[in-house]
């Protein structure tokens, strides 16, 4: 990392060069976070190295600019290993992260954002808010994944977090890919725009056959166990209508352009009741109440052998249309003519256009991105889905934002145990609406 | 490890057909332990003209090719039938009996993240968006649940099975006009796969080789695989896939247009179909940019030795990156 003389200079030649330019930076955001390397390189962290943190780093090395991967944490030596093979081998120079920029642990992320301007945090989402906030602290521009929480105080930091990146001018770019995707950025417009009216209504979907799971190993701590299959604990993962559906929920309140008042709803255990599933229900459904009254209805189930279904509909006062993420929109007028198809060929992929705008704002120093604040509030929607969902009980936005229970473990060391434990059959307390408190 | 003499078949062992399965004709395959079935139609051995001097540069030279006698399947495969290998929870509740250690050793694709019906339908409609991979995966699962070696058309097999003698650009002549009598495809699919065999069937009885979903075939894509024809004929042969694209397709979809659809039409995968796979490596099992992608059963009647059969079903995964 440079010194602080290099970086103090750097800025000072970035002002003068302005004034002498005279309006090259226009933009009012010109002197944003920036980056402050000696050379214009843009150095990147990668904070958890899973498949999906592998793949967020690939976008990011495919950008255009003149970037260079130059740290890594992750919990597992495994998963490191195998990233910054992968990583390494496909683009050589753009990779520069000896062993000692190689983190392993739970603290790692600290050393590891020092390191970088910007930082890609790709763990399971129960750490975001503490590494966002680490990010934020030490003045990086951050690639966050989606979910960015999965509690209430969670929320609250990141909430907190975002007003800060924004005060500093931190670019900060969530994964909800549907929002750097053409068929919805291509609809959105054209629904904000009036073309289907006030929207009155929707149904939102994630119902598919499921995901991947991990048995547990003889060797294990039980923190071990929870961290290697994390999608079933709530504390790292949220219910999978926090990690998958707040795709489709975000889409809701995109529409909406507003968040519920309230939400109820049900769920349960139908399919995955074994002792390798945790604690997570297997679906649930739920109403989004917003303060005009219309209401969005949400369905997400993990189901084998059953229909699939994972999509957005929404039903307007001038009409309605569809939308997916495999790159479809269509739009109707209320007599039922379509007024808007997208193509679904030749699309770009989103997942790149998320890191070639991000990285190509960081490299012009804009300060053009602050998407934590709205996929924060996205993922307190399905948050307060799963509280509905788990209690039975009607979940009010404004009283469930100051609940105080956090899920995340009192100490974070492979000995401690996690909050959720297992009994001596192997199985974890479930949910129980009318006798579980969320709140 | 051979595998273009795995496919040619040597008649090294006159091979034991169950009455039911009769060389030459008609037969239900049961998928055992379980009460799914489907059905296998025979195609003849013979001679044919592969390729076609009206298409495009890959479909050249036209050249003579024998063919060694096969069964394939009466329609492309349904979800009805992919479904019991991708959910192993699925296949527990839906079998007769327990499910036997060979087939749940059989590797399982992940699940996939998006609903790969791409809201089109499942009930009888074809499965789709596997990869190559995967669909070889789902044919060692047949394997161990029947003891029959199933394995994809070859390129020129499936040619072969499409023309059903004919040497017109479609199996019913050259007019594209009749297509719709046949096939799914652009023009009147409304953009979505349909239940299979509710078109016309050709005269080898196979539905839907033209349209609905793209057929995988076992060769690599090679464009000008065909100028490397030496001597009169070819026989049996395949361009044995080493890479992890391109492999051929052929038949076109409900989202081509008539020309993909030809006997002699080639189409080849493409690694864009994986873009919207947001992880590294990329799945070895699903393309979830590709909708209109399917397969069916081929069946040689002379089955390869328990060695070669072996071979075709463990080949080494290629990582995607």
């Amino acid at each position: 990392m440079e010194n602080k003389e290099l970086r103090d200079k750097r800025r000072e030649f970035l002002k003068t060069s302005a004034l002498i330019a005279g309006g090259v930076f226009l933009n009012q955001f010109a002197f944003a976070g920036g980056h402050f390397s000696a050379d214009d390189t843009i150095k990147i962290a990668l904070i958890g190295c899973g498949d999906r943190g592998t793949g967020a780093a690939f976008q990011a090395l495919s950008t255009k600019e003149n970037v260079k991967l130059v740290a890594m944490a992750d919990a597992f030596q495994d998963r490191l290993d195998n990233s910054y093979k992968a990583l390494s081998t496909k683009f050589k120079d753009k990779v520069d992260v000896p062993q000692d920029r190689r983190f392993v642990g739970f603290d790692g992320y600290q050393k590891a954002i020092a390191l970088a301007d910007v930082v890609l945090l790709v763990t399971p989402p129960g750490f975001r808010p503490m590494h966002f906030e680490e990010a934020v602290k030490q003045g990086k521009h951050v690639f966050m994944e989606k979910p960015v929480a999965v509690d209430a105080p969670g929320i609250r930091k990141v909430l907190a977090t975002a007003e800060i990146a924004k005060q500093k001018k931190l670019n900060v770019v969530v994964g909800l890919q549907r929002r750097y995707q053409e068929n919805y950025r291509e609809s959105l417009k054209r629904i904000q725009d009036g073309a289907i009216g006030d929207i009155v209504g929707g149904q939102v979907y994630w119902n598919s056959g499921g995901v991947w799971v991990k048995k547990r190993e003889a060797s294990q701590t039980e923190m071990e166990y929870q961290m290697r299959n994390w999608y079933y604990f709530n504390w790292l993962c949220g219910d999978h209508i926090v990690e998958q559906h707040v795709h489709n929920i975000d889409i809701a309140n995109w529409v909406k352009n507003a968040y519920p008042v309230s939400v109820q709803g049900t769920g349960s255990r139908a399919w995955r009741t074994g002792k390798d599933y945790g604690e997570i229900y297997d679906n649930h459904a739920v109403e989004l109440t917003y303060a005009d009254g219309a209401v969005i209805y949400s369905q997400c189930r993990h189901y084998e052998g059953t229909q699939n279904r994972v999509d957005e509909t929404f039903q307007g006062t001038k009409g309605r249309t569809y939308l997916s993420g495999s790159n479809q929109a269509v739009l109707w007028d209320h007599t039922g003519k379509e007024i808007y198809n997208h193509p679904t060929k030749g699309n770009k992929n989103p997942y790149q256009t998320e890191h070639d705008e991000l990285f190509a704002a960081i490299a012009k120093n804009e300060f053009k991105f602050a998407d934590a604040e709205r996929s924060a509030k996205s993922c307190f929607t399905a948050i307060i889905g799963r509280y509905a969902t788990y209690s039975g009980q009607v979940i009010k936005w404004d009283e469930a934002l100051k609940a105080e229970n956090s899920l995340m473990p009192d100490q974070l060391t492979w000995t401690a145990n996690p909050k959720v434990m297992p009994d001596a059959n192997g199985l974890y307390p479930i949910p129980m609406p009318g006798k579980t408190k969320v709140l | 490890m051979n595998v273009k003499k795995l496919l040619a078949l040597p008649l090294l062992m006159s091979s034991f057909l169950s009455p039911a399965q009769e060389k030459g004709k008609p037969y239900q395959q049961q998928i055992n332990g379980t009460k799914l079935n489907f059905s296998m139609q025979p195609v003849p051995g013979g001679e044919f003209l592969m390729g076609s001097k009206k298409g495009k540069p890959d479909e050249q030279p036209v050249h003579k090719v024998k063919i060694s006698p096969f069964w394939m399947s009466t329609y492309e495969l349904t979800w009805d039938l992919y479904e019991p290998f991708l959910y192993k929870d699925y296949e527990t509740t839906n079998s007769t009996s327990p499910v036997p250690e060979n087939v749940d050793a059989v590797a399982r694709p992940t699940k996939p993240y998006l609903d790969m019906t791409f809201g089109m339908g499942k009930e009888n409609h074809p499965a789709l968006a596997m990869t190559h991979y995967n669909a070889i995966q789902y044919c060692k699962w047949l394997y161990a649940r029947t003891g029959v070696f199933y394995r994809l058309p070859t390129e020129a097999e499936w040619e072969y099975a499409s023309r059903a003698g004919s040497s017109s650009e479609y199996a019913f002549g050259d007019d594209a006009s009749k297509l719709g009598d046949y096939a799914w495809f652009a023009e009147n699919s409304d953009g979505k796969t349909h239940p299979v065999g509710k078109k016309k069937p050709n005269k080898w009885g196979l539905f839907d080789l033209y349209g609905n979903v793209a057929e995988w075939t076992y060769d690599q894509y090679i464009p000008d695989f065909y100028t490397k024809v030496k001597g009169e004929k070819m026989d049996d042969p395949v361009a044995v896939p080493e890479n992890l694209y391109a492999h051929v397709i052929r038949g076109g979809s409900y989202d081509a247009k008539a020309s993909d659809l030809r006997s002699a039409a080639r189409l080849a995968s493409d690694p864009i179909w994986k873009q919207l796979d947001p992880q590294i490596p990329k799945s070895n099992w699903w393309f979830p940019e590709a909708p209109f992608i399917g397969m069916r059963l081929v069946r040689p009647v002379t089955p390869p030795s328990k060695a070669e059969i072996d071979a075709y079903y463990n080949q080494p995964v290629i990582a995607d990156y």
